[in-house]
């Protein structure tokens, strides 16, 4: 196990190091900075010393090992705009949307597993066609239109739902969140269920196919025949055989709902990494852009090791693989 | 309720049928056999001829679109086709218990060993986990599985084939049932492992009383072991008497070649003979006698369907022109 967790590091590192000249050259390559954050009035002599202040005169490779150089001590570089390490900005931001996507992520099992059960478990019924039919909506309407739609509805409208912000937070861990005050959950209830929207319809169709596959296996007819109650065979011998799938793709997914957060975060205006990051992509603040995708890719990396682990709890064959390496 | 000459099970005039898209899957079409107390029923027929399906009708685990449409299934006098779900449920695993054909697929892989003997304990009756737990280590002593309780720690990947199936036994055996359904149990084990289990399921259902149903494509693991035999084709029993005279002299053209077909009754150097043709579907069965297109004694007389006739003591026979003749025909 521990000789498969060192490997599994050092592919960690190979990763993070590629991502980083990748990132780099590619943010280089979007646009200068130069244009955007001096003003045009300025002379030749303040523009070169700008440029200098900024380490934009240095040849690309310089600047790279610079910039690696100082991530080796954490230190990802300062924000052109707001003159701030661009670690600790996106690390301010961070929490908001960690709330955001896992409040997504939990939405999307309390809804999807028992609407995938059911659909599964009555293939034919009419609300199980309702429920498939809804997926396919889940999957096709675009995030922003949802989120827009809900707007109108909910908080113009009707009026019970906040359409923007965070709402009032309260500290834990020495980091603000919104899901401990009634007022945050209020403002988070709908941004979380647009980003979920997705996820529900995936949860429900990985559940529903699970369970449509489980069903026919022998070992769930000898459960039934051993005389259990149809509440156990479903609940213990269907469930937990459907969830190794379920929670492999949701723990995979929540790195992309957290990367692809930004949308529902500029429609109800949550002041998260995604927000964050539009608006230094339309500044071209560089060392923020590229911090963001730095984390983005620790965060992939920690979340596809962590369901890897998972998944070896919840399915015993992989735990003697594992152990026999 | 139930006198000592009343059998375990008796089944009447069973039909299963599957009701498809393609049309009607008469599985099961007109069953009729009984099973008394402490002997064993061998079921045996090719595949596809509604072995298993006859098997699940009577536990009560046929799955749409298939249905028993007709027929009673008598256990210990109850007509379980009448019994509600729940009613049917706490029988099963606990008065009438199953064993399937592959116990590479029959327990759970993601739950231990102790977890699915345990629920089946507490399912049908009221103890403690402890007191369940140790039925278990029981049981699986009881199946000859080596330091019980050590294994029943363990998840199935963990064991062979052979040692899942005992598990299974032993899980069928945890309410000392009194009607065991054993779907061709050691089909997919080797020949050393098969022997072993057979003397012990035997042993078991001498001792305790249990009825017993071995479902096989096999005639001479049926030989050593059933009381009765009963030959399915197409959904019928078409040959049911006792074992060694229906294997030592059989009435039914399908049940000679069948036993033609088995190697060790083959002289060395024969070429196995097989049975010309294929089992018919069952989907839309032309009317008449069903094994007419591969019988070699079939005539006009088949195209009418044969009733079941008991043609000597004890011995019926679904046939127009039974092997009546000289014993000597058949032993060539
Ligand atoms: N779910 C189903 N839908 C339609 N037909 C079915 C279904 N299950 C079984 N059948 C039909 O019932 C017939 C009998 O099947 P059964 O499983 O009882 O055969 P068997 O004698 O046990 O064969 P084997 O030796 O291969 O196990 C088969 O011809 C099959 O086509
Ligand atoms: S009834 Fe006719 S066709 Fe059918 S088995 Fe007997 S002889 Fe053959
Ligand atoms: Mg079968």
């Amino acid at each position: 196990m521990s000789v498969y967790l060192l490997r599994r590091l050092l592919q960690a590192v190979a990763v993070v190091f590629a991502m980083s000249l990748i990132v780099f050259v590619g943010v280089y390559a979007i646009g200068d900075p130069v244009e955007i954050l001096i003003s045009p009035d300025a002379d030749q002599l303040e523009r070169e010393r700008a440029i200098a202040a900024l380490g934009l005169d240095l040849p690309l490779w310089e600047q790279y090992f610079v910039f690696l150089a100082r991530a080796m001590q954490g230190d990802l570089g300062r924000s052109f705009v707001f003159n701030e390490p661009a670690l600790r900005l996106i690390l301010q931001r961070m929490p908001a949307t960690l709330e955001l996507a896992f409040g997504a992520t939990i939405m999307a099992l309390i809804i999807g597993l028992p609407l995938g059960l059911y659909a599964g478990l009555r293939p034919h019924s009419p609300l199980s066609r309702a429920i498939m039919a809804g997926s396919i909506l889940g999957f096709s309407l675009p995030t922003f239109w949802v989120g827009l739609m809900l707007i109108m509805v909910f908080a113009v409208q009707l009026g019970w739902l906040p359409s923007t912000g965070r709402g009032p937070t309260r500290e834990l861990l020495g980091l603000q969140w919104s899901f401990l005050t009634w007022e945050g959950m209020r403002h988070m209830l709908m941004p979380a269920i647009n980003l979920s929207l997705f996820k529900i319809s995936l949860v429900i169709r990985l559940t529903r196919a699970g369970v449509r596959e489980t069903i026919l296996q022998d070992y769930v007819k000898f459960a039934r025949a051993k005389g259990l109650r149809p509440a156990r065979v479903v609940g213990v011998h269907v469930f937990k055989n459907i969830l190794i799938p379920v929670v492999t793709v949701v723990g995979l997914e929540l790195g992309s709902t957290i990367a692809f957060s930004v949308v529902t975060e500029s429609v109800f205006a949550w002041p998260g990494m995604g927000k964050l990051i539009i608006d230094s992509i339309n500044v071209l603040d560089r060392p923020v852009i590229v911090a963001y995708l730095m984390i983005i890719v620790l965060m992939f990396i920690t979340i596809n090791l962590v369901v890897d682990l998972t998944y070896s709890v919840l399915d015993p064959r992989v735990r003697l693989e594992a152990k026999g390496t | 309720m139930s006198g000592a000459a009343s059998p375990t099970l008796e089944v009447r005039n069973l039909r299963t049928h599957f009701f498809t898209r393609a049309g009607v899957v008469k599985a099961v079409d007109d069953v009729s056999f009984t099973v008394p107390r402490g002997k064993v029923l061998g079921l045996v027929g090719e595949s596809g001829s509604g072995k298993s399906v006859t098997g699940f009708s009577i536990i009560g685990l046929v799955d749409p679109p298939g249905r028993v449409v007709s027929g009673e299934i008598l256990f210990q006098g109850r007509d379980l086709t009448r019994l509600s779900e729940e009613e049917m449920r706490d029988l099963r695993g606990n008065r009438i218990a199953m064993i399937f054909q592959d116990p590479m697929m029959t327990l759970n892989p993601v739950l231990r060993i102790d977890t699915q003997m345990i629920e089946t304990v507490l399912a049908h009756a009221r103890v403690s986990r402890e007191e369940a737990r140790q039925r278990a280590r029981d049981a699986l002593g009881m199946v000859g599985i080596p330091s019980p309780e050590e294994r029943l720690h363990a998840y199935p990947h963990q064991f062979s084939g052979g040692m899942r199936q005992r598990v299974a036994i032993a899980i069928a055996l945890l309410h000392r049932p009194d009607l065991i359904i054993a779907d061709e149990p050691t089909t997919a084990l080797d020949v050393t492992i098969q022997g072993q289990i057979l003397a012990e399921v035997q042993k078991l259902s001498a001792t305790t009383g249990t009825a017993l149903i071995w479902i096989t494509h096999d005639l001479s693991v049926v030989a050593g072991l059933a009381d009765e035999i009963a030959v399915m084709y197409a959904g019928r029993i078409v040959e049911r008497g006792p074992v060694a005279e229906v294997l030592d002299r059989p009435l039914h053209p399908y049940t000679v070649g069948l036993i033609g077909s088995v190697p060790s009754r083959n002289r060395r150097g024969e070429p196995l003979r097989q049975i010309p043709g294929m089992t018919p579907s069952l989907l839309n069965l032309p009317p008449g006698c069903a094994f007419r297109a591969r019988c070699p004694r079939a005539d006009e007389a088949c195209r009418a369907e044969p009733p079941m006739r008991e043609l000597l003591p004890g011995r019926e026979a679904r046939c127009f022109r039974p092997h009546l003749e000289a014993a000597a025909e058949t032993a060539a």
